[in-house]
């Protein structure tokens, strides 16, 4: 039967075809990857844009939430007169000795526990052990045996990043199929050769995460370990500020902490695409 | 024992017996197995899954220990791996290129740089992985991986080749496509070849000699000449009357032993079931 125009309502036993019609133009101005990126930046800018007029109106108290500009101006002062870089330096500088002398045995005793049984067997209850003790909570401990000064701050950060990377190592090197163990000694590799070629770079991906975790330990154990045992740095500017009430200089403190995670991340996203290629190329 | 040619042997088995120990006691892997592999063949070992095949080949390449019996790969040059490996299942590291994949045991063993440019750079070229030398594993298809596989083992120039259904894992074009390849390149280089298979068609393609294990636990049940000439190819051979008659007649060895493999699982599940 051919339907006409005047009669458009199909018969119950004659079903119509299901069409489906392609469209040419592909409607998206903006990448949807741009339009999330902008999307993100709408929440941080209007909660910015409120405090300031909420401030400036005397709605919320200024004590505690000083506007953004003013804050800002704070923040002008202090890089003017030195202060923030002196600070933010000195806290980089802990992070970054911490963060080796933390990250390398971490490394080390890791691939050694994911590749040696008996040594896996030996270590792992030190390692379960003494993880679930707040880091925090060492502090006292690492202030009384390194004292005052800088090395005290550099073990609480490599305290930090020890676990999660010695953690994630061993899981790492466990997670690597056995074949690649049996090519490895059917081909010859000797036992620096089984680190160095198979353990090292097949658990790379689980000791990139390990690290990643390890630097935000780090950052969140130097903030803490400066404002009881230090005269300098972040968190000595951040602790001072409330000493002195000088609020603006603690939202100054906070901000550049922020600020320093994220870079420290960006960084080590970064040195993670270059170290393994075949992950991310695809 | 079944002697086969008078060639000399170049890997030799000798009562070599393996088993395992287990939670529920220990397990005759393989039984009692003599066999010699003369020079320069390809020798091609069937049996049904799970009759110790492979535990047999991994003794030879000594990643496993036999429990009884010696095995001897007579060698040629000191300077030589004795053995190297095609494995079943993706063997080559993905965090490698191709190129540092196939040069992985010359660089082992510190063989130099311009060595290893030239034997992997062939090798490479032979298996038409030239142009993806820098390529990472997870850019390549099964059967590229596979021929990187090939390339690595080749590349390591070792005494004897042993490969472990290197193409079960591969549709069957390109299991024929990687088996007329395999020939081409062991052709060049005559070495010996201990392969491992369940296909009784891989088996007559490739093969020299072809050895029937028994269901578990393993033994020799016959060992077979395969007369066929070289240099081979695979469509041609397979169209051939004789071909179709000896897969006819190894199948015929075969069937009783896959039935036994069949049988020994069904009251292994019910046992598990009881």
């Amino acid at each position: 039967m051919i339907a006409t125009s005047t009669d458009p309502a199909p018969q119950a036993n004659e079903p119509e075809a299901i069409v489906i019609r392609g469209t040419s133009a592909t409607k998206r101005v903006l990448s949807r990857n741009t339009s999330e990126r902008l999307m993100g930046l709408v929440a941080p800018v209007g909660l910015f844009v409120l405090w300031e007029v909420f401030a400036d109106i005397h709605v919320i108290d200024t004590r505690f939430f000083p506007a953004p500009s003013s804050i800002a101006g704070t923040f002008g002062t202090l890089i003017k007169n030195g202060q923030l870089l002196a600070n933010t330096t000195i806290s980089l500088e802990r992070l970054f000795f911490g963060f080796l002398l933390g990250a390398i045995p971490a490394l080390i005793i890791g691939l050694t526990m994911g590749l040696y049984r008996p040594v896996r067997a030996l270590v792992e209850p030190l390692i379960q052990g003494t993880y679930p003790i707040p880091k925090s909570a060492i502090l006292p401990l690492i202030l009384l045996i390194f004292g005052l000064g800088e090395p005290s701050k550099i073990v609480m950060v490599a305290i930090g990043v020890f676990y999660p990377v010695v953690i994630n190592t061993v899981s790492g090197v466990l997670q690597i199929p056995k074949i690649y163990l049996d090519v490895g000694h059917n081909f010859g590799a000797n036992r620096w050769n089984m680190f160095t070629t198979i353990a090292l770079p097949g658990a790379l991906p689980f000791i990139m995460t390990g690290v990643k975790l390890g630097a935000g330990l780090g950052l969140i154990l130097i903030a803490i370990a400066e404002m009881i045992g230090a005269q300098s740095g972040l968190g000595y500017m951040i602790w001072n500020a409330w000493q002195i009430l000088s609020v603006n200089t603690m939202y100054v403190g906070l901000i550049m902490i922020a600020l320093v995670g994220f870079a420290l991340t960006a960084i080590l996203n970064e040195v993670e695409r270059l170290l393994i290629p075949a992950r991310h190329d695809r | 024992m079944i002697a086969a040619q008078a060639a000399p042997a170049k890997i030799r088995f000798e009562d070599v017996g393996k088993t395992f120990e287990i939670r529920t006691g220990p397990v005759t892997a393989i039984e009692q197995i003599s066999l010699d592999i003369p020079a320069g063949s390809f020798f091609v070992i069937v049996g049904p899954s799970g009759c110790g095949k492979t535990t047999l080949l991994r003794m030879a390449a000594g990643l496993e220990t036999p429990t009884r019996g010696t095995i001897t790969i007579a060698r040629e040059r000191s300077d030589r791996p004795a053995n190297s490996m095609i494995f079943q299942g993706e063997s080559i590291f993905p965090w490698m290129t191709v190129f540092d994949n196939a040069a992985y045991g010359l660089r082992m063993r510190n063989a130099p740089a311009s060595e290893i440019n030239d034997v992997v750079g062939h090798y490479l070229s032979r298996t038409g992985l030239t142009k993806f030398a820098k390529a990472y594993p997870h850019q390549l298809s099964g059967g590229m991986k596979q021929r990187v596989s090939i390339a690595r083992a080749f590349a390591n120039d070792p005494e004897v080749l042993l490969m472990d259904e290197p193409f079960s894992a591969l549709d069957e074009q390109n299991k024929t496509l990687l088996q007329e390849e395999l020939l081409r390149i062991w052709e060049e280089t005559k070495k010996t070849v201990l392969f491992i298979t369940h296909s009784v068609d891989e088996a007559v393609t490739l093969g020299d000699q072809i050895m029937v294990m028994t269901a578990q636990p393993g033994r020799a049940k016959a060992i077979i000449d395969v007369p066929f000439p070289r240099p081979r190819k695979v469509l041609e051979l397979r169209a051939e009357p004789a071909y179709g008659e000896l897969v006819y007649h190894i199948w015929g060895q075969l069937r009783d032993e896959v039935l036994a493999a069949k049988a020994g699982e069904a009251a292994e599940v019910a046992g598990a079931l009881r």
